[in-house]
């Protein structure tokens, strides 16, 4: 099998605490604009530090009920395009993990996401649902990701997943030579 | 034991509404909670923020067509009416892409697309639907299973016409009992996103049951499924009864089925929560969480500058009016806006004409444009830093509704209009004897 294109991630960790909204992720104030212009603003009512500092490889660790609120896709699409390698939290609103995945940024379940101090050295494993405490050496268990997601985000997430499959139908209807 | 001996006896075992509605949807007799299933989709509405903006370059991109123009509804609510050059442009995109989709059911300015949908009867009990935006579970008080999806997942219906889903449980709410007068439906969500949290839903389906639910009009159930959202359900279901198949009847839905629609004796439930809907009182959700609720009483004496009826779950015509039962022959207190933005044209115009409208605006209620408007934080008339607003609207997150500063609370259209009176929070039952 071969290995996922975005996984391990090794990064520095952003810690949050519960019910981190849409909202707060893409301020509704911004989304009239593209992408880079949202996550120019994301989170900053929490931590104006974030967007400018966060880098390519960072983990976001949060609290219970991560991505609550709206359906807005944004809300994942910013941290992907910030760079962020992964989501770890102790639960994510349904409508967000979903996202999630489909926009390939990969989030992982982790009851003891809270106990990764800020700025700490940290690993994620998509293949094995655990991240490494680098700092401390602790590794903490995760809930494994359904398989069909684990095939999506290896792709990409949805659109390139699907670009696959449509590319593979079309190939199958070809007339043999 | 022969395979088809089991596949009969699961097919006859008890199910909830919610494992009746994705069993038909995946094609199958009978589904097990937990387990992933592929259902097709028999409607997929979208509006113009998440909608044709976001998915016509992903369409583009892989050169594929909607798997059924006649399944899709756009709506557009957000970015309407326009107010600068880049929300015009969102809009024009919807009004474009609907003609070279060849999707018909387009509506354009004529309301949130939460309460349009059912207003032009495109759903009925049994149905299997998805929404590009979060209180899509507001068709779960139709009798279908219906919930929000992002743009991307969106692209993935339009394509194939198929969704995948983790077949929920099911977490039953029976309200005995009546609601007292003065206490709404809006009351009923503040009150159980409180008691839960809002992750309480565990994106499992919530099934609002028992007579105070029964007793409910359609836009107040309409109200509880829609406020699921924040509860973190993914469907917020009501069985359908007389009372949906009389408003889908004159929303020109007929041929209704009631017959299959309903939890079976003896259906599996994760919880079965029981609550006396004759003892809550009025209810008001502090900043910045619609968690954050307590009795409207508690409350009295917080003073606010600006009330706001709004929304799909708190500007339909019966929460029109509800805020006119308070404000008629009163005003609006001294220092206090109090702003009304309809959740749909046609809402817009029965209250006009059965004279709410007016008695909305005698009170010192300013009209604004039947739309999304400040809940969605997206147009022009968010609030600025200043402002402590009560609000019928069903999230009050820091920031939301405009500045960071701004401090929202919740309640419903009867307890924002006596707020707005009495110039601070206030329990609405004392205006309403």
């Amino acid at each position: 099998m071969s290995a996922p294109h975005t996984l391990p991630a090794t990064g520095r960790a952003w810690v949050f605490g519960d019910d981190l909204n849409t909202d707060l992720l893409a301020p509704g104030a911004y989304m009239k604009f593209g992408i880079a212009e949202i996550a120019r603003h994301c989170l900053e009512s929490v931590d104006p530090r974030f967007a400018a500092e966060v880098r390519p490889g960072d983990i976001v660790f949060a609290g219970r009920n991560f991505g609550a609120g709206s359906s807005r896709e944004q809300a994942a699409e910013v941290l992907r395009h910030l760079g962020v390698a992964c989501v770890v939290a102790r639960s994510f609103s349904g409508i967000y993990y979903r996202n999630g995945f489909n926009l390939g940024l990969p989030l992982l379940v982790c009851p003891e996401a809270a106990t990764v101090a800020p700025g700490a050295p940290v690993a994620c494993d998509l293949d094995r649902a655990r991240v490494h405490n680098l700092a401390t050496g602790r590794v903490l268990a995760c809930e494994p990701i359904p398989a069909h997601l684990v095939a999506m985000i290896r792709d990409g997430g949805l659109l390139p997943h699907l670009e696959k499959r449509l590319a593979a139908q079309r190939a199958a209807h070809l007339p043999t030579p | 034991m022969s395979t088809a001996a089991v596949s009969l006896s699961a097919a006859s075992a008890p199910q909830t509404l919610a494992q009746k509605l994705v069993a038909r949807a995946a094609g199958v007799g009978h589904v097990t909670p937990g387990e992933i299933v592929t259902c097709r989709v028999d409607l997929a509405m979208m509006h113009d923020s998440g909608g044709p903006r976001r998915v016509k370059p992903m369409l583009d991109r892989l050169g594929a067509k909607v798997w059924d123009p006649d399944k899709v509804v756009v709506v557009t609510d957000h970015y309407v009416p326009a107010y600068d050059d880049d929300s015009r442009a969102i809009v024009q995109i919807a009004r474009d892409w609907v003609k070279s989709a060849g999707v018909a059911r387009f509506h354009d300015g004529e309301g949130i697309c939460h309460v349009v949908v059912p207003q032009k009867g495109y759903l009925r009990p049994g149905m299997f639907a998805v929404g590009g935006d979060s209180h899509s579970p507001t068709g779960g008080a139709f009798g279908a299973y219906m919930f929000g999806v992002g743009a991307t997942e969106m692209l993935g219906v339009l394509v194939t016409g198929e969704i995948w889903l983790k077949v929920p449980h099911t977490l039953r709410m029976a309200w005995n009992g009546r609601l007292a007068p003065g206490v709404s439906a809006k009351d009923m969500m503040l009150f159980l996103c409180t008691r839960f949290g809002m992750d309480g839903g565990q994106y499992q389906a919530v099934e609002y049951a028992g007579p105070a639910v029964q007793a409910l009009s359609m836009q107040e159930r309409m109200t509880l499924s829609n406020m699921t959202a924040e509860l973190g359900a993914q469907a917020g279901l009501v069985a359908p009864d007389e009372v949906t198949r009389d408003w889908l009847a004159r929303a020109g839905a007929g041929d209704v089925d009631l017959a299959n629609w309903h939890t079976d004796e003896g259906a599996p439930l994760l919880a079965d929560h029981v609550f006396d809907a004759a003892a809550l009182a009025p209810q008001v959700a502090e900043p910045h969480s619609p968690a954050h609720g307590r009795d409207a009483a508690d409350l009295a004496g917080v003073a606010i500058n600006l009330a706001y009826v709004g929304a799909c779950t708190g500007a339909k015509l019966d929460d029109l009016r509800m805020a006119a039962q308070v404000l008629r022959g009163r005003k609006v207190a001294a220092g206090v806006r109090l702003l009304v933005a309809p959740a749909s044209l046609q809402d817009q115009q029965r209250a006009e004409a059965e004279g709410v409208l007016g008695t909305l605006v005698e009170a010192g209620a300013e009209l604004l444009p039947t739309s999304c408007g400040a809940c969605a934080g997206y147009g022009a008339h968010t609030f600025g830093p200043d402002v402590v607003a009560i609000s019928t609207t069903a999230r009050n997150f820091k920031g939301r509704m405009g500045s960071a500063q701004a401090r929202i609370y919740l309640g419903s259209p009867w307890t924002v209009a006596a707020s707005a009176v009495a110039g601070r929070v206030a329990d609405p039952r004392e205006m309403l004897q």
